[in-house]
């Protein structure tokens, strides 16, 4: 399952990478990240097909998740990939747009890794 | 003989004028001496057959009582009155000393001296006369000038009235203005306090939301390495290399795990303290429910109480409850105003316990009996709230700061310094009350909570 990972934060490839070593290992999940909205769609312009899930935080510089994610519905409604939002902002505000657009999920930060990873994997098996 | 009349007459006169018998006492005495002496000679006069020598005798009395009217101060009102007294007293005594002189003469000459004697007389009855005339005029002027005076005085006495009327006037209006003036400045502190605690507020946020986010690296990623230290110790296991090299191996990765062990347990410190400054700056999406705010308060202050005997089994206290049962349902936000409950009894809780471990070995506080205190009251449309203790109070400069925010007394761990803080904008922000406190150094301390109620029963 190829899953797209974005976030200002460059630190978070190391974070994942580190986190999912053992399913990266297995092949169960393979990243790839985006350091900021606009690179995402970049990105999804060439692997749009092969990406199954993006994870996106919401308060980024430039394109905010948010928007992110309303361009991906508009884009990509044939093939829509899971999304899930992450935020440091745990606010119904944030959490009520994030659904409205079409997230599939909302989590909050700090991630829970062990309750992403069960997420995850529940995704991949179903 | 005539002459002692006049002597009577004249000191009645000098004593009625000049009011002797009350303001010159001593005169007095010597007129009533003099008069005295005047009616003795009248009556040796008569007794001794009209004696030419008791006539003589009246000379020196008139002259002695004219000399000293002449001479002293006191009389000089009436100096110029005696002195129509003087040309029949010296036509008399002429006449007197011709007829002892010149007897037989005399006689031929006498009804001239009587004559001249008549005149003086008119004389001085005239001038007498005159005299009172004068004197009525006077009386009347005098009159006149009293009652005038006593007109102004009136006048004088109205205007002071109204003076001090006035005075008093603006004495009260100064102190009202006083009071306000007062009452301004106190509001004016309170403004910029709160003003002071807003930006501080909104600063504490701030810095919160920026250290958040790099304090989630440091946990998460001090969380992966302990389990990629656990991942290592698995792999070198199944290498084969000596058992002596392994187990030094397996030292340092030891090492190296709780050393990340320690980092995740500071950066979760860290992490609750940030979370008590968001908590502090979040916007209250608390809405306002009917909630029974003395079942709220008894509820935190066992939670509370209970949350201190987890962590010393020691520590014991009395709990009690004044609670107003007529309060009922009051709208405010359940949620915001538990903490604010939680953190007054922590902190009444936390101010007895300290108390009773440091006079632990003070035999004055052998009979210390550590007491929180909560009473409710509903009162004219307030819900007052008083959290008391009698623990170790607060001075004054530890008391000025308590609700700024990570002001703290407790030892580094133990406290955040928000809540307290976080307790004022609760109440003043969200629920547009008050929060107030006083304390006694030693003695204990009670915090004051006023919440305006809308009534929802």
């Amino acid at each position: 399952m190829k899953i797209l990972v974005v976030d200002d934060e460059p630190d978070v490839k190391a974070l994942f990478e580190q986190r999912f070593r053992r399913e990266i290992r297995n092949g169960e999940f393979e990243f790839s990240f985006a350091f900021s909205g606009e690179d995402a769609l970049d990105y999804l312009e060439g692997h749009a097909s092969e990406i199954v899930m993006i994870l996106s935080d919401i308060n980024m510089p430039g394109m905010s998740g948010i928007e992110l994610l309303k361009t991906i519905r508009k884009d990509h409604p044939m093939a829509p990939p899971i999304v899930m939002m992450i935020t440091a902002y745990g606010d119904t505000d944030n959490y009520e747009q994030a659904m409205k657009f079409g997230a599939d999920d909302f989590l909050t930060k700090p991630v829970n890794f062990v309750e992403l990873k069960q997420k995850l994997q529940e995704r991949y098996e179903g | 003989m005539d002459l002692f009349l006049v002597v009577f007459f004249l000191i009645q006169f000098i004593r009625q004028r000049l009011n002797t018998a009350l303001v010159y006492k001593e005169w007095d005495k010597k007129l009533l001496l003099a008069r005295s002496i005047a009616i003795g000679l009248i009556v040796a006069f008569w007794i001794f057959n009209k004696s030419q020598l008791v006539q003589w005798l009246s000379y020196p009395l008139v002259a002695y009582i004219l000399y000293v009217i002449h001479k002293e101060k006191d009389f000089e009102s009436i100096r110029s009155t005696v002195q129509s007294l003087y040309p029949y007293v010296i036509v008399s005594f002429l006449g007197d000393c011709f007829e002892l002189v010149a007897a037989t003469q005399y006689k031929s000459y006498r009804n001239y001296f009587e004559l001249a004697k008549g005149f003086s007389f008119l004389w001085m009855l005239a001038l007498w006369f005159n005299f009172r005339k004068q004197q009525k005029v006077l009386e009347k002027e005098r009159e006149e000038q009293k009652r005038k005076d006593e007109e102004n005085e009136a006048k004088k006495t109205s205007l002071e009235y109204l003076v001090a009327e006035r005075t008093q006037e603006l004495t009260i209006q100064t102190i009202e203005l006083q009071r306000a003036l007062d009452e301004l400045k106190a509001t004016q502190n309170q403004l910029i306090q709160s003003e002071k605690m807003a930006s501080l507020g909104e600063l504490t946020a701030g810095i919160a939301h920026e250290i958040q986010n790099p304090l989630n690296f440091v946990n998460n990623f001090s969380e992966v390495s302990v389990e990629l230290c656990q991942e290592l110790e698995e792999e070198i296991n199944k290498t084969e290399i000596p058992d002596a090299d392994k187990e030094y191996i397996a030292g340092i990765i030891s090492d190296l795990s709780q050393n990340q062990q320690k980092i995740t347990h500071h950066g979760k410190r860290a992490d609750s303290i940030v979370k008590g400054m968001l908590q502090h700056s979040r916007a209250s999406s608390g809405t306002k429910e009917p909630t029974d705010v003395n079942a709220l308060a008894d509820e935190y202050m066992r939670l509370a109480y209970h949350g201190l005997r987890a962590k010393d089994k020691e520590f014991n206290a009395t709990l009690t409850t004044d609670f107003d049962p007529t309060i009922g349902k009051v709208a405010v936000m359940p949620q915001d105003l538990g903490r604010v409950f939680l953190n007054l009894f922590t902190n009444a809780f936390y101010a007895v316990a300290e108390k009773k471990r440091l006079n632990k070995d003070n035999p004055a506080f052998a009979n210390y009996k550590p007491e929180v205190k909560i009473i409710t009251k509903l009162f004219g449309g307030k819900l007052y709230i008083r959290v008391t203790d009698n623990g170790t109070g607060m001075p004054e400069h530890v008391k000025a700061k308590i609700f700024q925010p990570f002001f703290t007394t407790k030892p580094t761990g133990q406290g955040t310094g928000l809540g307290l803080s976080m307790s004022y904008d609760i109440i003043t922000k969200a629920h547009e009350g008050i929060l107030d406190v006083t304390s006694t150094p030693g003695e204990g301390t009670e915090f004051k909570i006023t919440l305006p109620v809308s009534l929802n029963t």
